[in-house]
């Protein structure tokens, strides 16, 4: 049996583990052992700033992916089978995209002759194009988008173990819809929104594509300095420690929430 | 009668206006590259299938699309089999070594892809296989290879391995039983996995960013640059076809996921 998960194993050493250790290994050496890339990550102003930031993106993410996904679930989980293949169809339609795909896409839109200005404009709501793109909020828009499956699927998934009975059993008990939601829907739904949400927000720490091609160059989240490091300055270990910390936190992240939900949830999606 | 209550008509109303968020950039992008106009503009002016002409003649786009699917093709005839074979150990296995194995394989899904990007390219500048065509296929497998996992392991579970034993006790030996008899019922969750591995294959971006140089460049590759220096429709009608492509290979795998049950 060993010898027929080698080949795969084999890949995965030689492709990931070994890169990685790759990465760790130099971040601390360098013609003998040294901290100074450390060093410098967590005290030079442009490296912790874009940690901040970047955590701050993430949140933010991950909060508005909620605000927008529960709806879309919970519509989902309540109507007739065929609504609701549909609805969940039309969530995954945009993830089998490519990723490059949808941040040009969103480029045609957002952009100062994009589409939307110019239909604003065309309404007379605005005189002068919005700044909608090549900046924090046009990272935002297209890094939602490209993450709210992640948050609907679990979400779905953990609505469909809840009883219907038990909404039913909170009205006829004489509890409004509204109090039934609050009270007994919403708490049985939390393990759904924690997967999610984890989800959503580490996803949002790695992410690459959309802020490289629609922040602007103003908006360096951690995964422009791994590369900036790599591609621009030929600063290796700066790089490699950037990785490191990034990575460290990520699984930190999955440890937590381990602790409340199983990970197979989190993972359980693809 | 039930009322509809102004609680459900707003769900209804925030919904729809999620999912036209959700499908809008798909669309747009289609009649963008139908467009006659040099930039982008919507309504277009007029029809016109000069950027799909442009394309199709540009010797950099046809090499880079060329790269692309033989990336696409090896790295399924590799992570293909390889992923089976992990997936029916892990299964069948009752060593405890194989939760953690198992967890391992999953690990392309967990490290963020610029930490393996960037890993990689360390790595393939010591043993020389940057901007090499192994080097591209031999990381896609890695990437696509949970996906495979993921979708036979799924497969397995509603196998009764059972019948495989009863192929074994009347005298077929692993690898033929295997082959006759569990193979033809996972046959739906292979192509599956396999189609998804294809899809990642075809899309990945941020590792051939790093790793990809001269005529050895994926489309992606080539997109991202265009994107970053100068917008042009050609790339909304490589996009289209791009995606066209993908929904087509997603409907395959669903319609075999389907049958698998």
């Amino acid at each position: 049996m060993l010898a027929l998960v080698s080949p795969a194993l084999l890949v995965i050493l030689a492709l990931i583990v070994l890169p990685v250790g790759w990465l760790a290994w130099q971040s601390i050496y360098h013609d003998g052992f040294t901290v100074e890339n450390y060093r410098r990550v967590f005290t030079e102003d442009i490296y912790w700033r874009s940690f901040a930031l970047t955590f701050e993106i993430s949140l933010a993410v991950t909060v508005i992916a909620l605000l927008l996904g529960y709806p879309v679930a919970y519509l989902a989980n309540s109507v007739p089978k065929g609504w609701s293949i549909l609805i969940l169809s039309l969530v995954v339609l945009p993830f089998w995209t490519s990723v490059l795909v949808r941040a040009y896409a969103w480029l045609a839109l957002l952009q100062r002759t994009g589409v939307i200005n110019q239909f604003l404009r065309y309404l007379d709501v605005i005189s002068e194009p919005l700044a909608l793109v090549h900046n924090t909020f046009g990272t935002v828009v297209a890094t939602v988008h490209i993450l709210l499956p992640f948050m609907v699927l679990p979400l779905y998934a953990t609505m469909q173990k809840i009883p219907g009975d038990l909404m039913q059993a909170g009205a006829s008990l004489g509890a409004s819809p509204s109090l039934t939601f609050f009270r007994v829907f919403l708490p049985l739904s939390l393990p759904g929104v924690l997967a999610g949400c984890t989800m959503v927000f580490v996803l949002c720490l790695g992410f690459y594509i959309t802020p490289e091609l629609l922040g602007g160059g103003r908006t360096v989240m951690v995964s422009m300095l791994v590369s900036r490091n790599v591609e621009l300055y030929n600063q290796f270990g700066a790089a490699s420690a950037v990785a490191v910390v990034l990575l460290l936190s990520v699984l930190a992240i999955f440890f937590v929430v381990s602790r409340f939900i199983s990970l197979d949830r989190v993972l359980g999606q693809k | 009668m039930t009322r509809i209550s102004p609680a459900r008509i707003a769900l209804y109303l925030i919904s729809a206006l999620v999912l036209l968020y959700l499908i809008l950039p798909v669309l747009i992008i289609a009649p963008i590259s139908f467009s006659s106009a040099r930039f982008l503009t919507f309504p277009p002016p007029s029809f016109s299938t000069r950027w799909y002409q442009q394309y199709f003649s540009n010797p950099a786009w046809m090499q880079a699309t060329r790269v692309t699917l033989t990336v696409a093709l090896f790295t399924v005839v590799i992570a293909a089999p390889c992923g089976v074979a992990a997936a029916y150990a892990i299964s069948q296995s009752k060593l405890r070594i194989m939760r953690l194995i198992h967890m391992a394989l999953l690990l392309p899904l967990v490290v963020p892809i610029i930490i393996t990007a960037v890993g990689i390219f360390f790595v393939y500048a010591k043993v020389g296989l940057v901007a090499t065509m192994p080097g591209l296929v031999l990381a896609n497998v890695m990437l696509g290879l949970p996906y495979v996992v993921i979708s036979v392991l799924a497969g397995l579970q509603s196998f009764d391995p059972a019948q495989e034993m009863v192929a074994r006790s009347l005298g077929m030996n692993r690898l033929r039983s295997f082959f006759a008899v569990t193979l033809p019922q996972i046959k739906s969750s292979v192509i599956a996995g396999s189609i998804f591995a294809f899809i990642s294959a075809m899309d990945e971006t941020i590792v051939a960013l790093f790793i990809s140089g001269g005529q050895y460049q994926p489309l992606t590759k080539r997109m991202f640059t265009a994107l970053r220096d100068e917008i042009d429709p050609t790339i909304a009608a490589i996009s289209t076809l791009m995606t066209a492509a993908s929904f087509l290979l997603v409907l395959a795998a669903s319609t075999r996921q389907k049958k698998a049950g």
